[in-house]
């Protein structure tokens, strides 16, 4: 079917109308992020900096404690996507590939965990976290997270695990080789993708989180990055640092993209595998 | 006992033994919080004292809940984010969906740029549009004035009558896109063929949205509904970063938090978490018994 020129035309521009929706909010923290504070408090609002520079970014890392917090959401979001992958993926090979009674009883355990709302434990999580005598550590949060990304990566990697011919593991048990080096041998090195968009989706989840941030952490011992974005005071109340705000957001967001735009068939795939095949 | 069900022990035995790693965690970060969290909910305790002082109070918390106006407050305003952020979020990422399902140059740009504001941290979009809706340095103000559709500028965040709405903004603004992306895979796999023929049968375009693609797209489209849904009735980090615990804009999961920690109820804050707990249960219900998982 041929379409008019017109018709194409106002195609393209509902197309850029939306792709400038998505993207102006980002935009608009990157030119703000680089505005001296004259021309951020500056009325009529300037759409381009005049001037940029790169002194908020120096300085949420010499006024802000910006960069321990940044080293707590990597340690804390790396454990928690490595403690989850490790024990998730066993629990998936026993999902994915073993009969079993029980086992559905099990998978729509694991999966209703997932759709918990976090603030339903909080109260129980925060009694556990303070007799283990976790409270204010990195170990706090690892801990706390598992309550999400290990569903997700167990539901995740067994949707995987399903994909993947069996008759590569039928050939090493006729071998003899015990179920977990099945698993370790065979099927892991097979299942490296699906590590890959489960590990990265926990990661995403682990890095994002502010609920459990915000309670269980009192100071920037182990304040992740979202509290401290949160949490970021200027010299007075009132008066918040608004460009270096903006300037910890570019960061921690600009990582993100980037994985995004490597991986983002994988994580289309591993989001929709549950929602939509289901 | 014959050689293969002596197998098939073993290997129900390997199972669990892969499995209990996995169930000890969930046992002890999600089954042991939830027991806890509602056993204290029969408690008055204070979050400040440990080891803790817990004093049984029955079901007075439950009762002090059903009477408490800011419980019901809290619960409006989340049933109200939770109506209106889904409906606007399901038709604009239908949509989007369906515009970037034709085919056109520059179509994998697109799907990226869909992939931006999910990926931003919420935290952080909350705080860019903070920002932006600035009373006075704000761009919303600045935008709105050029193209006169505002004489003066608004406090977006600190009217009552604006905060809601402004914060429902954002989140349509960082969840429509996803929306979008399991609409859009639910889109592709419906087969060209069917729309092939009914061009040649001379349907029109609009037909064939009615009688072809809406009904197939059905099932991505009702999981994608209750997936929302239930993210959307837990709702916390844009609005305690946008407006604290304002009544105005409280939700339920804020308004716990606010008993729990800042006010330092455990036992009362308890009551309102299983609250919001028994109100996502229901949901959830629903979303179990309308996946009906394929295992085998």
């Amino acid at each position: 079917m041929r379409r008019p020129w017109w018709f194409k035309l106002l195609f393209y521009l509902l197309l850029a109308l939306i792709l400038v929706y998505l993207i102006f909010p980002f935009y608009w923290a990157v030119v703000s992020s680089l505005k001296s504070p004259q021309e951020l408090f500056e009325t009529p609002v300037r759409y381009w900096p005049e001037h940029p520079r790169w002194q908020n970014y120096v300085d949420v890392f010499t006024q802000q404690p910006f960069g321990r917090n940044l080293l707590n959401s990597t340690i804390v979001a790396g454990l928690t996507t490595l403690l989850s992958l490790i024990i998730g993926s066993t629990a998936a090979y026993a999902l994915g590939r073993f009969r079993f009674a029980g086992k559905h009883t099990i998978f729509y355990a694991i999966l209703s965990v997932s759709m918990f709302p976090q603030i339903s434990v909080l109260g129980g999580m925060f009694v556990l976290i303070r007799s283990l005598g976790l409270y204010n550590t990195w170990w706090a949060l690892v801990l706390a997270y598992m309550i999400f990304t290990l569903p997700f990566t167990i539901w995740v990697l067994t949707s995987f695990i399903r994909e993947i011919p069996r008759e590569l593991e039928e050939a090493a048990y006729v071998d003899g080789a015990s179920p977990a080096q099945v698993l370790r041998i065979v099927l892991l090195p097979l299942m490296a993708p699906g590590l890959v968009t489960a590990g990265l989706l926990a990661f995403i989840q682990a890095w994002n989180e502010f609920l459990f941030a915000l309670t269980f952490t009192i100071d920037n011992q182990a304040r992740t990055v979202p509290v401290a974005i949160a949490l970021f005071s200027g010299a007075s109340q009132y008066e918040l640092p608004w460009a270096q705000i903006m300037a910890a957001s570019v960061i921690v967001t600009v990582p993100l993209i980037v994985l995004v735009l490597i991986f983002q068939q994988r994580l289309v795939s591993g989001l929709t595998a549950g929602a939509v095949k289901g | 006992m014959s050689k293969h069900s002596r197998l098939a022990v073993r290997r129900t035995r390997t199972a669990w033994l892969f499995l209990l790693p996995s169930l000890l965690v969930l046992l002890l970060v999600a089954a042991y919080p939830l027991w806890r969290t509602f056993q204290l909910s029969f408690y008055q305790v204070s979050i400040l004292q440990f080891p803790l002082k817990p004093e049984w109070v029955g079901l007075d918390n439950y009762r002090y809940l059903l009477a408490d106006p800011y419980w019901w407050i809290s619960l409006k305003n989340t049933a109200v984010f939770t109506v209106i952020s889904v409906i606007l979020e399901t038709l604009l990422g239908l949509g989007i969906a369906l515009v970037v399902n034709a085919n056109f140059a520059g179509r994998g740009l697109m799907r990226t740029a869909m992939l931006v504001p999910w990926a931003i941290p919420t935290v952080v979009s909350a705080q860019m549009w903070r920002w932006m809706y600035n009373d006075v340095y704000g761009v919303v103000n600045d935008l709105l004035m050029r193209a006169h559709l505002i004489s003066q500028p608004l406090a977006w965040l600190a009217d009552p009558h604006l905060a809601l709405p402004s914060i429902i903004a954002v989140d349509v603004w960082k969840t429509t896109p996803f929306m979008a992306l399991l609409l859009l895979a639910g889109l592709q796999s419906i087969p060209d063929e069917l729309y092939e023929a009914s061009t040649v049968d001379g349907a029109s375009g609009w037909q064939q949205f009615w009688h072809i693609t809406l009904p197939l797209l059905k099932p991505a489209l009702l999981v994608a509904l209750i997936f929302r849904t239930l993210d959307a009735l837990r709702v916390f980090d844009v609005i305690y970063v946008m407006t604290g615990t304002n009544p105005t804009t409280m939700s339920m999961s804020v308004y716990a938090r606010q008993q729990l920690v800042d006010f330092g109820a455990l036992g009362y804050g308890s009551s309102v978490s299983m609250g919001i707990f028994l109100i996502i249960a229901l949901f959830a219900a629903a979303y179990l018994v309308s996946l009906r998982v394929e295992l085998d």
